[in-house]
């Protein structure tokens, strides 16, 4: 190997991690708000991915049949509870915030489709179709078992994912998409080529993790959802709902999910499962974090990246083997580092 | 119902299995067989996960291994499928047993998830070596033969995949009900109770998950040769949730479970699969998997027991006869009384700034009564922990019984005679009382993993139940021996404590805050089992804040206050001493 080859090799490595990166700290997001670990949001990325291709043909995309039959589906679950807590006056709220919200979304962006809006347009709409799922599947699956053991939302959320392949499938056809570039702008940098959509991605992932630390040092929505992480009970007694502060946290990470999905739309080929590895890689760079730590997960994303590009020059076959079976040295390492407390698992 | 008549029962399933192939169709035999293969995976997880509570996604990737060993070694290279067979399961168990010692000692989720990453990593490897036929798979997998007959139809093979399930069944329930099985059961009570009672909790984890791997790769060898044909795409990750699906469904925890819930896993898809198609045209294939994880979240979500467990609440109890008398185990050698038994030497533990213990010192002699007192803060349940081995001093020493054990793992110090309770009472509740207490014979018994299953201990049993029954009478537990121990009152879950502890024929017996939480009664029967157990002669040091109760009761008191020791003496002595009443009431005006 060359000096530069590995120059290519590390830059398409960056440019990978990044993407991960966002879907990492979507996944320490939605962890520490929920203590789900939520494997399906490379599904998410996949989805937005999918959505676009669908909108830049001029069709309109399965996401907003996927998004009409959740809120249906939510709002059903929402009243029910409601209703049994004879909660009644918090009726109207439920039906504009689990219907009325994501099905205006469906039409508004319907009706956009038709004027045959620009890219930039396009990329918004598809954003906008995305992110009402991860909430809706939050009070579908995991609002009714919120204070279960991680282990069990863990095994949930697994069974989720194979749920939203299956819905991808039957929403997005087998076809895989790969959506025209973002820009056509490449530099060259000590001798190698760097292209336009690269630098993208690696600018798109430095901004919205800038954005997140600000969000959560900055406003005071931020900061509950911080405190939600820290202790639920002791939030609550602060005024806090949980419930809510996870359904800005499934918000913010699905952002951040359909954002790493456009962005990698033009750099690889996406399918409707191309998700699980998307999620799967992301989620050992948020374990090497901790699954707390936002920088922790950023850098351990981007080192998986590298690691792949890297992996899939020595032998493209077994990259994911390699990349995988790296997760278990990782592992024991924040095993070690963090000194549990005594964790019991009851039956 | 009495044993007698779960043995019936049993039989007749047998009978109604060997028929089966009489009645039921080619078809039907064939969806049995793979209820079977299915079955043994699930029941290796209703072991690891139900009982051990090792969460693992990654037993596709088991049965896998031991499915291409057989193919490589029969279709590839010629050779008989029993070699096949040893192949698979040495090859298997090797990397389980690799695996495990990585992967272990994580802590709760980190380890699941370390089973995800080998799930995936193995099964991508099947579809990406060489030799293994890539993602075409081999093919032309000759059958099982026992001697001249080739178990080629399914209904052939059939008899055989159901006699290892009865086998597999019969030996686990065994398993569960020896020595080794009941340490498994304790796994879920965490790593501090375990070891406490003298056993090696790292071993039995890893014995339990070697034990779910074989199961998984007799169900690999089978599928191998059943189907004449395999390729990665059964051993994959979503294969390794299914399964982890039919034990939970089935009820995790329950073996017969893993059974149920392969049947109701396989006759659900095989539905789905049938019905489907008539709602939705065309889309089958997709929403077979979506109707299949939507039945799973809603079954997680309102029936998390699983089946068994809850039928099982509706069938009569078992009735259970009371352990006869049988030889004692044998005893080990107490220290003579006066005898110096453990002794503190300038213990200090730090954690970060904070120095928890500080430069204490003291001694316990054999016979007494010692109580370790001091207010909140004090550094009480810190000495304590070090005591025990769950937490080791940075600085000084401890010596036990002349052995000096300030380094020794907890499981160790608790083999030499030291035996505990907790303040926080860890019994597992889901156990009766006499198998709580039977778990504190373990360090005094050695009935290993196949003289368990294959019941060769019956001796060893028979004395373990009866000293666990006289351990129960002992501290006046003895007229429910079969109640769970989750039913009793927190009274009484502490009593039973101390008769687990007993059962450990310790040297020394420590109590963490035995009269918290506890009623003026209950208190008063507390203290009188632990007069009675003092003029047996054995030696109690009582970690308390409860004055009154350590009063009437100690022989010698040591008082700690931030974390060093401010005095010792006999009871009357610290009533009366100024430092003592200034530490607790904050001055004498």
């Amino acid at each position: 190997m060359t000096s530069d080859i590995a120059a290519i090799l590390a830059i398409d490595g960056i440019a990978t991690g990044a993407v991960y990166a966002l879907v990492a700290i979507g996944t320490v997001l939605i962890f520490t708000v929920t203590r789900v670990i939520f494997i399906p949001f490379g599904d998410i990325a996949a989805f937005t991915a999918l959505t676009l291709a669908a909108l830049d043909a001029k069709r309109f995309p399965g996401t907003g049949a996927l998004v009409v039959i959740l809120a249906g589906l939510a709002t059903l679950i929402e009243i029910v509870s409601l209703v049994r807590a004879r909660e009644f006056r918090l009726l109207p709220r439920a039906l504009f915030f689990y219907l009325a919200l994501p099905l205006a979304v469906v039409g508004l962006a319907w009706l956009t489709m038709r004027a045959e809006p620009p890219l930039a347009v396009r990329l918004v709409l598809a954003l906008m179709l995305i992110t009402p799922i991860a909430p809706l599947l939050d009070r579908i699956v995991f609002r009714p078992i919120a204070d279960g053991t991680v282990l069990l939302l863990l095994t949930v959320s697994v069974a989720l994912h194979f749920a939203l392949v299956g819905l991808g499938l039957l929403f997005f056809g087998p076809e895989g998409v790969r959506t025209e570039p973002l820009t056509s702008f490449s530099t060259e940098f000590a001798g190698v080529l760097i292209s336009g959509q690269t630098m993208l991605i690696v600018i798109a992932a430095l901004v919205f993790s800038g954005l997140l630390y600000l969000f959560f040092d900055f406003t005071l929505v931020g900061k509950s959802l911080r405190a939600t992480a820290v202790n639920r009970t002791g939030s609550r007694l602060m005024g806090i709902r949980p419930a809510r502060a996870g359904t800005i946290a499934y918000l913010l990470g699905s952002l951040m999910a359909g954002v790493s999905g456009i962005l990698i739309a033009p750099v690889n080929t996406v399918f409707y499962d191309s998700g699980f590895l998307i999620g799967l890689k992301a989620f050992v760079g948020a374990i090497v974090g901790g699954m707390t730590s936002y920088p922790g997960a950023a850098i351990g994303a981007v080192g998986v990246g590298i690691l792949e590009s890297f992996a899939s020059f020595q032998s493209s076959a077994l990259k994911d083997v390699i990349v995988f079976s790296l997760l278990i040295p990782i592992l024991i390492w924040r095993s070690l580092a963090s000194l549990h407390s005594e964790e019991e698992i009851e039956e | 119902m009495r044993r007698l008549h779960v043995q019936l029962v049993a039989v007749a399933a047998v009978v109604c299995l060997a028929l089966a192939p009489l009645v039921l169709s080619p078809f039907s035999i064939t969806l049995m067989n793979y209820i079977g293969i299915y079955s043994l995976v699930a029941i290796g997880l209703a072991l690891l996960t139900g009982v051990g509570g090792i969460v693992s996604f990654g037993q596709a990737a088991f049965v896998g291994i031991a499915a291409y060993a057989t193919a490589w070694v029969s279709a590839l290279n010629g050779y008989s499928p029993w070699l096949g067979l040893v192949f698979g399961v040495v090859l298997t168990c090797c990397v389980a047993a690799i695996l495990g010692v990585v992967t272990l000692r994580l802590q709760g989720h980190f380890l699941s998830l370390s089973t995800v990453a080998w799930g995936l990593a193995i099964g991508f490897l099947f579809g990406n070596v060489d030799g293994l036929g890539r993602f075409n798979g081999i093919s032309s997998i000759p059958p099982i033969s026992i001697g001249s007959l080739a178990l080629a139809t399914s209904s052939q093979i059939y008899f055989l995949i159901w006699g290892i399930v009865a086998m597999v069944l019969f030996l686990g329930y065994n398993l569960l009900d020896s020595r080794l099985g009941r340490a498994m059961r304790a796994l879920r009570g965490g790593n501090i109770l375990v070891e406490s009672l003298g056993i090696n909790a790292f071993k039995i984890k890893l014995v339990t998950f070697v034990i779910a791997a074989f199961l998984a790769s007799l169900s690999g060898w089978l599928y191998a040769h059943m189907s004449r044909f395999i390729s990665p795409g059964p051993f994959d990750a979503g294969m390794g949730i299914e399964y982890l699906m039919m034990s939970m469904v089935g009820g995790a925890g329950s073996l017969l479970g893993g059974v149920v819930g392969a049947a109701i896993v396989t006759l659900l898809k095989n539905s789905v699969q049938d019905y489907l198609p008539l709602i939705a045209k065309g889309a089958s294939g997709q929403l077979e998997i979506v109707a299949f994880s939507a039945l799973f979240i809603l079954f997680l979500q309102w029936a998390r027991q699983g089946i068994v467990p809850f039928v099982a609440r509706y069938l009569p109890k078992i009735k259970r006869e009371r352990p006869p008398p049988a030889p004692p185990l044998p005893r080990r050698p107490q220290p003579t009384p006066g005898e110096l038994l453990l002794k503190v030497d300038g213990a200090e533990r730090r954690f970060g700034g904070l120095v928890a213990v500080n430069n204490v010192s003291f001694e316990v002699r054999s016979g007494e009564i010692l109580a370790v007192i001091g207010p909140n803060g004090a550094g009480k349940s810190t000495m304590f922990n070090c005591l025990t081995g769950a937490l080791r001093v940075n600085k000084g020493e401890i010596v036990f019984a002349g052995r000096p054990i300030t380094r020794e793992p907890q499981s160790r110090i608790a083999r030499g005679g030291i035996a505990r309770t907790f303040q926080h009472v860890k019994l597992r509740p889901r156990m009766s009382l006499l198998e709580n207490v039977m778990l504190g014979t373990y360090a005094r018994t050695s009935t290993g993993l196949f003289a368990g299953a294959f019941r060769l201990n019956r001796r060893e049993e028979a004395s373990t139940r009866h000293e666990a029954l006289m351990q129960l009478e002992r501290v006046g537990l003895g007229d429910k021996p079969f109640e769970l121990a989750g039913n009793l009152p927190l009274g009484n879950q502490r009593i039973l404590e101390i008769a687990r502890a007993l059962a450990a024929d310790p040297a020394l017996l420590v109590l963490d805050e035995p009269a918290a939480g506890l009623r003026r009664q209950e208190k008063l029967r507390l203290a009188e089992l632990l007069r009675s157990l003092r003029s047996d002669h054995l030696t109690i040091l009582i970690v308390e804040h409860d004055m009154e109760f350590v009063m009437s009761l100690v022989d010698r008191i040591v008082v700690l206050d931030f974390g060093s020791k401010l005095c010792e003496g006999a009871p009357a002595a610290i009533r009366s001493d100024e430092r003592v009443q200034e530490a607790y009431l904050g001055g004498v005006a």
